[in-house]
């Protein structure tokens, strides 16, 4: 007898010829918080679900408490203990916290009537195991996605979990939520739940988990307990190769050169209280704060979405009237906000399309695109940007990750902007599109002169990666660090200070 | 959610004004007879709202339920001419179970084809109406053919009052059905988890199927339900009005789902009450009615429930928008 809870032994699953997990043997063991990292399309998406029953592996075997499963459904799995917290959560947002917890134990008791009363005391029971309070007769959707997610684990625990498998959990987290989850999952471990966490946080992984499980192309890289690594070395396992981590330096420019924006006394009612700004071109300026420091909206503000600011705007020197998109636009003023970089795409469409969505006035003739025109710009920027495909009618889908963000960026780029603003540029990205796009965003400052303006969550990311950091607090920039100086310790301390 | 904030205390609030409104315009409105003849008016547009409800709470959409009324109706009616049938409870287990049937029919095209149950039910009601009329007959059947044990029972008053000048007028009991009806689904919807499944199916489909809710009955329970009633209450509806026209019922899908969205259901799924539904109902008849009453021509009457429909989606919708964002 082992301790393995759960084993997969030379676990192999095809789709469609492709091999989706090759050879993977893997083992959670009782009440450990195991950790499964790898990037976007390394299989562990595929793991989950051959865990959870949804998937059958072509080869290999499940074993659950060393005994082998013949077949594994999600009904076997959800009885041998098995819950698994997709990332979407999977809750009603339309019903209340107390039924959401209760509908399990009712659904797996087969009732067909409901008691309201014993709803209500079944969901405060749940709350209770994991040490929270929330309102009980609250619809879920009105709560904060950090309290939804505890609902989900609540409602996890409810059908007598043994294994807990989180996918991807701190991906909508702010870092005080993601604390808090943390805390939530030791609490859970404590009840001898073991706790298996699918993530490509590696911050996360190294404060939680004790052993952890890599993997890549669909084969698992490495395993061992959590100390035998390091932040460097599970992201060289990650992605196969080292990435850089060399600060962000502004090139050089001439003082006499206007700001690219200058902002003086900018106010937006409710929510940004008199804000200078200045960015040059070449300057990656990072901007972060708590939720509701009012820093999305002096970005929304400089990208005209907030007609009612005060305050003076310059654009390269000449003052500037923001009161619409189109007026923002027309200035060079580019804003992606969340997620945009990963899902600002047409996925069916082509590179040459998807490049052009945003500039179709630029090669249209009458009420005709000029094709010849747009092959042109299109197959140009491609060559710029150098984006490998076959050609630009090839559907973007079909594109790496890494490719398919450099799309994005020339989108952006044919618009003419000359101002970037991204608000959580790598939001829920995986460690190699992050180093990706973090790439592209330097090259586009030192090579391209655009002035970026970065807002964050992310202490590492800014730090690295910007030449000055603002720090906004109640509609105002209460602190600046310079790049290269800064340290996470000092900004994480100012950052805790503010609550 | 507290009181003040429901749909079903706005949709209540509203109906008090225009009651309050439309009594000070025409005093005539508060009369008795009047009173009873709108709740009378409440019954078959009410019976089909509560079965539209179940669909909409789930997340779909029902516009065939009139074609299967029509058809339900007729086809009961026509049979107990033909066969001289003298009973009223089996004809009207019969009109349902046709109902019924053909709402499977429904839920089963939305499944296993994975369908949108706008474009189902549109091209369901056209074959069932065009069946109707083609293999069964396009007579009416008026009041010399009709059974008269059914005009009996749309006859029964559960209170009768005469006039001083001797002319008598009454409240059906048919609104005790209707209310029977109306409890049953609110109890459904309430306490069991049949019920329960509709919200969660309306809320998240792909959570209902993931927390290991049935999905496949949930469907067919609501339309299933959805048909039963329409059959339910088209055959009701030839007793109160004395006649049998295969070709009736044209249009109503659009008072009923707009009653069904005034009184608080979300197109999109996941909300709406039997408490509601029946304010949204009462509301509209209302509307109509005191259009007539103050001598205003039918065909604005389209426009004012048209006006209904949009003005009560859009609030809905931008409430549920809100909560979202």
């Amino acid at each position: 007898m082992t301790d393995g809870l759960i084993e997969l032994r030379h676990v192999g699953k095809r789709f469609a010829g492709i091999r989706a997990l090759d050879d993977v043997s893997l083992t959670v063991r009782r009440g450990e918080i195991h950790c499964l990292a790898g990037e976007n399309g390394s299989g562990k998406s595929t793991i989950i679900k051959v865990m959870s029953g949804v998937y059958q592996p072509d080869e290999g075997d499940i074993l659950i408490d060393d005994a082998s499963v013949k077949r594994m459904t999600p009904a076997e799995s959800v009885g041998r203990g098995i819950q698994v917290i997709y990332q979407d959560l999977s809750l009603f947002g339309n019903l209340s916290v107390a039924e959401n917890l209760a509908m399990n134990r009712y659904l797996k008791e087969g009732r067909r009537a409901v008691r309201w009363g014993e709803t209500r005391q079944i969901a405060r029971a749940a709350l209770d195991r994991l040490g929270v309070e929330l309102d009980l007769a609250a619809d879920v959707e009105s709560l904060p996605t950090s309290a939804r997610q505890i609902v989900a684990i609540a409602r996890a625990l409810q059908a007598e979990a043994r294994l807990i498998i989180m996918d991807e959990p701190t991906t909508a987290l702010t870092r005080n939520e993601v604390e808090r989850l943390l805390d939530i999952t030791r609490t859970i471990q404590r009840d001898g739940i073991a706790v298996l966490f699918v993530s490509h946080k590696m911050r996360e992984m190294l404060e939680i988990s004790e052993r952890l499980t890599v993997m890549r192309n669909g084969k698992v890289v490495v395993q061992g307990p959590i100390g035998d690594f390091t932040e460097a070395s599970i992201t060289r396992h990650m992605t196969g190769h080292d990435l850089s981590h060399e600060t962000y330096r502004r090139p050089a420019v001439t003082e006499t050169v206007p700001p690219r924006v200058a902002v003086e006394g900018l106010t937006v009612p409710g929510a940004v209280a008199g804000v200078d700004l200045t960015l040059r071109p070449g300057d990656i300026i990072g901007l972060s704060g708590l939720i509701g420091s009012g820093r999305t909206e002096l970005a929304l503000a400089l990208f005209g979405m907030r007609p009612d600011h005060g305050g003076t705007i310059r654009i390269d020197g000449k003052e500037a009237r923001l009161r619409t998109v189109g007026d923002a636009i027309r200035h060079g003023i580019a804003y992606v906000p969340e997620d945009r970089l990963s899902e600002g795409l047409f996925l069916t469409q082509s590179v040459s399309r998807n490049m052009l969505a945003s500039s179709l006035d630029a090669v249209t003739r009458g009420f005709t695109v000029d094709r010849a025109r747009a092959a042109t710009v299109s197959d140009g920027m491609i060559d710029a940007m150098q984006i490998a495909t076959r050609s630009g009618e090839t559907p973007v889908g079909f594109l790496s990750g890494g490719n398919q963000q450099r799309v994005v960026i020339a989108r952006w780029l044919l618009t003419q902007a000359r101002v970037l603003i991204l608000n959580g540029p790598t939001v829920g990205v995986d460690v190699g599109s992050k180093a990706e796009i973090h790439r592209i965003i330097r090259d586009l400052a030192t090579e391209r002169g655009l002035a970026v303006l970065m807002i964050s969550d992310d202490v590492p990311e800014l730090l690295q990666h910007c030449n000055a950091i603002l720090l906004m607090h109640r509609g105002r920039i209460v602190q600046r660090f310079e790049g290269g100086t800064a340290t996470e310790d000092s900004m994480g301390a100012a950052l805790k200070a503010l609550r | 959610m507290s009181l003040l904030r429901r749909p079903e205390t706005i949709v209540a609030l509203v109906l008090l004004a225009a009651m309050l409104g439309i009594g000070f315009v025409n005093p005539a409105f508060w009369s008795l007879d009047n009173q009873f003849g709108l709740l009378k008016s409440n019954v078959i547009t009410g019976i089909m709202a509560l079965g539209v409800l179940l669909v909409m709470i789930s997340g779909g959409i029902d516009v065939s339920f009139p074609a299967f009324a029509a058809a339900a109706m007729y086809l009961t009616v026509h049979g107990m001419v033909q066969t001289g049938y003298t009973g009223v409870a089996i004809p009207f287990v019969v009109a349902t179970l046709i109902g019924l049937a053909l709402g499977a029919f429904n839920a089963f095209c939305i499944r296993a084809f994975r369908m949108i149950p706008l474009i189902v039910t549109l091209g369901t009601a056209s074959v069932v109406r065009g069946l109707l009329l083609g293999l069964v007959g396009t007579s009416v059947i008026n009041i010399n053919k009709m059974p008269p044990q059914l005009i009996e029972f749309g006859r029964t008053d559960m209170i009768d009052i005469t006039h001083t000048d001797g002319t008598r007028f009454g409240l059906t009991a048919m609104i005790l059905v209707y209310g029977a009806l109306a409890l049953g689904v609110h109890l459904v919807l309430r306490y069991t988890m049949i019920g329960r499944s509709l919200y969660a199916y309306g809320g998240s489909p792909e959570s209902a199927s993931r927390v290991g809710f049935d999905t496949r009955k949930t469907l067919l329970f609501a339309y299933c339900t959805a048909g039963a009633l329409a059959g339910f209450a088209g055959l009701l509806h030839a007793s109160l009005i004395w006649l049998a026209n295969p070709r009736d019922f044209v249009g109503f899908e659009l008072d009923v789902i707009a009653a069904v969205v005034l009184g608080g259901a979300s197109i999109f799924g996941g909300r709406g009450s039997v408490v509601g539904t029946l304010l949204g109902v009462f509301l509209l008849i209302m509307i109509k009615n005191s259009l007539i009453l103050m001598h205003i021509d039918t065909t604005w009457q389209q426009v004012v429930v048209g006006a209904i429909i949009v003005c009560s989606t859009a609030l809905t919708a931008w409430r549920d928008r809100k909560r979202v964002g």
